[in-house]
């Protein structure tokens, strides 16, 4: 039961990462994009997850944790960006 | 004191931040996440503008309960918006005048605002007088004015601004 | 039993997931996209993490917390990406369904406050008067 709910959850979130690039690249301008790739980090910290708990293994850990701060950093720079024209200052 | 303990609320925070990055209870990780704890506070004093007082640790307890309560009661309500018809949204913005004064505690509205049900925080004024909010489907701006204050910025009056 | 809950929790959280990005399809306007991922998105990785959490502190021998460390920070940080995103398209004036607030008009009208900002939090919000738009590699005037 548990191994076909992640398979579900798989199809569910890959749905979610077509729909969050879909958006990506249709824009129609930078704040829509930079939306997207928010949803779209977190995203990947979902499929992460998942594939942790289908093959059993605390190692994705790591790698979603590091997804989440770099995103996290990526996001404010790029905000950063449109509202100052510069990011350190 | 001050000066080797700056901020005595962020040492216990970093220790167990250590911990859970380790995840482990040993009683050598446990000590070198007090160390972390201590050293960092110490070493990074200058870019810590305010001191964090929580003046009322119960009612800081029952903001978070009702807060996770807010957060998940929103979730249901943003999908049920998502899944309807999105011409039928009616979005506003709306002016909530603010009481609070420390930075802390606006950020913290803030954040709750933007995770509770249906509205965003969009923008703080420049002299931090009101917060520029947005509502995806709301008809009644000052209900949900009144609202956030009751619910949200008075307990964190409370907490953070007690005389 | 264990197993059902851990099931619940998963399509619970994929499909706020979903949801959520769904909104970034459906929705007209960035101001109303905005609520779908910061809301559902965040609360269904959420689910997600926890569902490890409880998977792996059952089925290994010792107790597994730090899941919980990425669901503190996705909540924590969350809402200030979407805060920076909404605060960059007013300073943009991107097009809205709901009528915009005089958005730009405490940073251009009022230019003497910056001398007050002192803290980061405020620090933000003193947007160059002369350039409402989108400002290439300008020179910055040193104070700032």
């Amino acid at each position: 039961m548990l191994a076909i709910s992640i398979q579900i959850a798989l199809a569910l979130v890959t749905a979610a990462v077509v729909m969050s690039f879909w958006r990506l690249l249709r824009g129609p301008d930078i704040p829509n994009r930079i939306l997207a790739l928010d949803t779209l980090y977190i995203n990947t910290i979902a499929i992460l997850v998942l594939l942790g708990i289908h093959l059993a293994s605390a190692l994705f850990f790591e790698a979603a944790l590091l997804i989440a701060l770099m995103g996290f950093i990526g996001t404010v720079a790029l905000c950063k960006y449109l509202l100052r024209g510069d990011i350190i200052e | 004191m001050t000066r080797l303990l700056p901020h005595p609320v962020l040492t216990p925070v970093l220790a167990i931040i250590w911990l859970l990055l380790n995840n482990s209870i040993n009683t050598g990780q446990i000590l070198l996440g007090l160390i972390f704890g201590w050293a960092i506070p110490v070493l990074t004093i200058h870019f810590w503008p305010e001191a964090v007082s929580i003046r009322k640790p119960l009612v800081l307890l029952r903001y978070i309960a009702v807060l996770l309560y807010d957060i998940i009661m929103a979730n249901f309500t943003v999908a049920r918006l998502i899944l309807g018809n999105p011409d039928k949204l009616h979005p506003i913005f709306i002016k909530v005048p603010l009481d609070l004064t420390s930075d802390l505690a606006i950020s913290l509205l803030a954040n709750s605002i933007t995770l509770t049900p249906g509205t965003l925080s969009a923008r703080l004024s420049d002299d931090q007088s009101y917060l520029l909010v947005h509502a995806l489907n709301e008809t009644d701006p000052d209900t949900l004015v009144a609202t956030i204050k009751h619910r949200y910025e008075h307990p964190l009056k409370e907490i953070f601004e007690s005389c | 039993m264990l197993e059902f809950f851990l099931s619940l929790l998963i399509l619970t959280g994929a499909t706020l997931t979903f949801i959520g990005s769904l909104g970034l399809v459906r929705l007209k306007d960035l101001y109303t996209r905005l609520h779908g991922p910061t809301k559902a998105t965040t609360l269904g990785v959420g689910c997600l993490l926890i569902a490890s959490a409880v998977y792996f502190s059952t089925t290994d021998e010792n107790i597994s917390l730090h899941e919980i460390l990425i669901t503190l920070f996705l909540f924590i940080t969350a809402p200030v990406s979407a805060h920076l995103i909404a605060k960059a398209s007013l300073h943009l004036s991107l097009p809205s369904i709901a009528k915009a607030p005089e958005t730009n008009d405490n940073n251009q009208e009022t230019p003497d406050k910056t001398a007050e900002d002192t803290s980061n939090s405020s620090t933000d919000e003193d947007i160059e008067p002369a350039e409402p738009e989108l400002p290439k590699n300008t020179t910055r005037s040193p104070e700032q």
